[in-house]
Parts: structure tokens; sequence; C-alpha cells
């Protein structure tokens, strides 16, 4: 029942990665980076992980793929990868690289796996992670918004326009 | 019951494709999307490690990580469009005076 719902969700997050690595335009490169996060959702839920699901969805899916979209429009950009590739045989290179990386990866992360136990009532709902991140986690939850506020600040900064009549900053 | 090893293994795909991403595209935007997804497959092996050991604390950090990765959006993004308002590209092969 659960390789029912998790294969296909695999298999829209591969498609999904390889479309935003592999797209022209930025603009697919979002939407592939939208599906790629849909479907992680989805298998968040399959692993007991309800909470992080919905965060999945609203805040990359909702916030962050949004953002990079306003961005892609605003800046009406010139791709600028018609131009000659530098390096000699760059994508059998990279190709070959990749492979060589994935394989290292899956030695190291797949030695660590384990059978599931059973997921106990209530494991990964808001109230779980809700009452982890306010007893266990309260500076780094603090720490968060203060890095937030930071975010903010910075982005009001670099966004504004110059200073009419000073010319070049 | 779909075993830890095949959402690693989909970690490790996800994370691979996402380097590749970054080592190989030239635009800022999409070279940018690539980080996310090297986060994003991050954050699956968190979830699935969480589940393996029926521990929440994998699922706090995947919080701590969408946090610190919506912030890196907005000031990268920022940061982007500045580069493109003063040099009119987003090829990161462009902006190389830096380079020794």
């Amino acid at each position: 029942m659960e390789w029912a719902v998790f294969l296909p969700a695999a298999a829209l997050a591969v498609a999904g990665g390889v479309g935003v690595v592999a797209a022209r335009q930025p603009v697919h490169s979002a939407i592939a980076l939208l599906i790629v996060l849909a479907a992680l959702a989805v298998t968040y839920l399959v692993l007991a992980a309800q909470f992080v699901a919905v965060l999945q969805v609203i805040i990359y899916a909702g916030a962050i793929v949004v953002l990079f979209l306003f961005v892609i429009m605003l800046l009406n950009v010139r791709s600028g990868e018609d131009l000659p590739v530098k390096l000699p045989r760059q994508a059998a290179v990279a190709a070959v690289a990749a492979g060589v990386y994935l394989t290292a990866l899956l030695v190291a992360v797949l030695g660590a796996a384990r059978p599931f136990p059973p997921a106990p009532d209530g494991f990964g709902t808001a109230q779980a992670v809700g009452a982890a991140l306010l007893a266990d986690y309260l500076l780094p939850f603090e720490l968060a918004a203060v890095i937030m506020l930071v975010g903010i600040v910075a982005a009001v900064l670099l966004g504004r326009r110059p200073p009419a009549g000073r010319g070049d900053r | 019951m779909v075993p830890a090893t095949a959402y690693l293994a989909l970690s490790a795909v996800l994370f691979t494709l996402g380097a590749a991403g970054v080592l190989v595209r030239r635009n800022a935007l999409i070279v940018f999307m690539s980080v996310e997804l090297m986060l994003n497959a991050v954050n699956l092996a968190f979830v699935t490690f969480a589940r393996q050991h029926l521990s929440i604390d994998g699922q706090v950090i995947v919080f701590f990580v969408l946090v610190v990765a919506a912030v890196e959006v907005v000031v990268g993004l920022a940061l982007i469009g500045e580069i493109f308002r003063s040099r009119e590209t987003v090829d990161i092969d462009d902006v190389d005076l830096l380079r020794g």
C-alpha cells in the first residue's frame, strides 16, 4: 500500500529534479522545483511527518517558489546560456562525476538504514513538533526569529532604490 | 512497508542532481534552485532518520532548515536582483571580478 504512494511520488521527485537542472528557462526550473516539493511533501506524509509536510507546502511551495517566480518575472532574464561553454566536454565530465558522487553517497547513507519500528500515535503531529520546539529547542527557535529579522532587513536594504541625485553608489 | 533504503536512495539521487546543477548551470537563478533541491534532499534524509529512530528531533531540524532556506532565498534573490541591476546579467560567468 505504501509503495503505491511512494513510487509515483519518488518518480515525480526525480523527474522534477532532472527538470530543475536541465530546463533551459528559469521559469520551467521553478515549476519543476514545485513538482519536487509537492512530491516530497507526499513522502513526508508516508513517513509519519504530517507537520513537516504541511510546512513544506506552505513555506516552500507557497512562499519560496512564488518568490522565485516573482524575481524571474521582474528580472526578465536573458539566460546567456547559449554562449559557448568554457570547459570542454563539460556535460560528459559532469555526468561521470555525478555517477561517482552518487555511488559514494549511496554507500555512505544506505549503511545507516534500519527497518522502521511501528510509529506511535501522535508522532510527527504539530503538537509533538511544537512541544519539542518550545521545550528542548527554545533557544534555537528564538534565534530563528532573529535570523528572519536579519533576512527582512537585508532584503529591504538591498532592494531599495539608490537615493536620487547621488548617482552611482 | 517501504524500507528506509528507498527514501535514502531518493534523497541521495536528489542531492546529486542538485550538486550537478550547482556546478554545471550558469544561470544564477537555476543555481539557486539547485541549492534548494539539495536542501530538500537533506530534509528527506532527516525525516527518514527521524522515523527510523522514532525521534522528533529530526523533524525539528527540518523546521530550522526551512527557516534558514527561506532567509537564504530572500537575501540571495535580493543580491541577484542587485547584481542584475548593476551588470544586466544573471550569468555567473559574467560576475568574475574576484577571479584570481
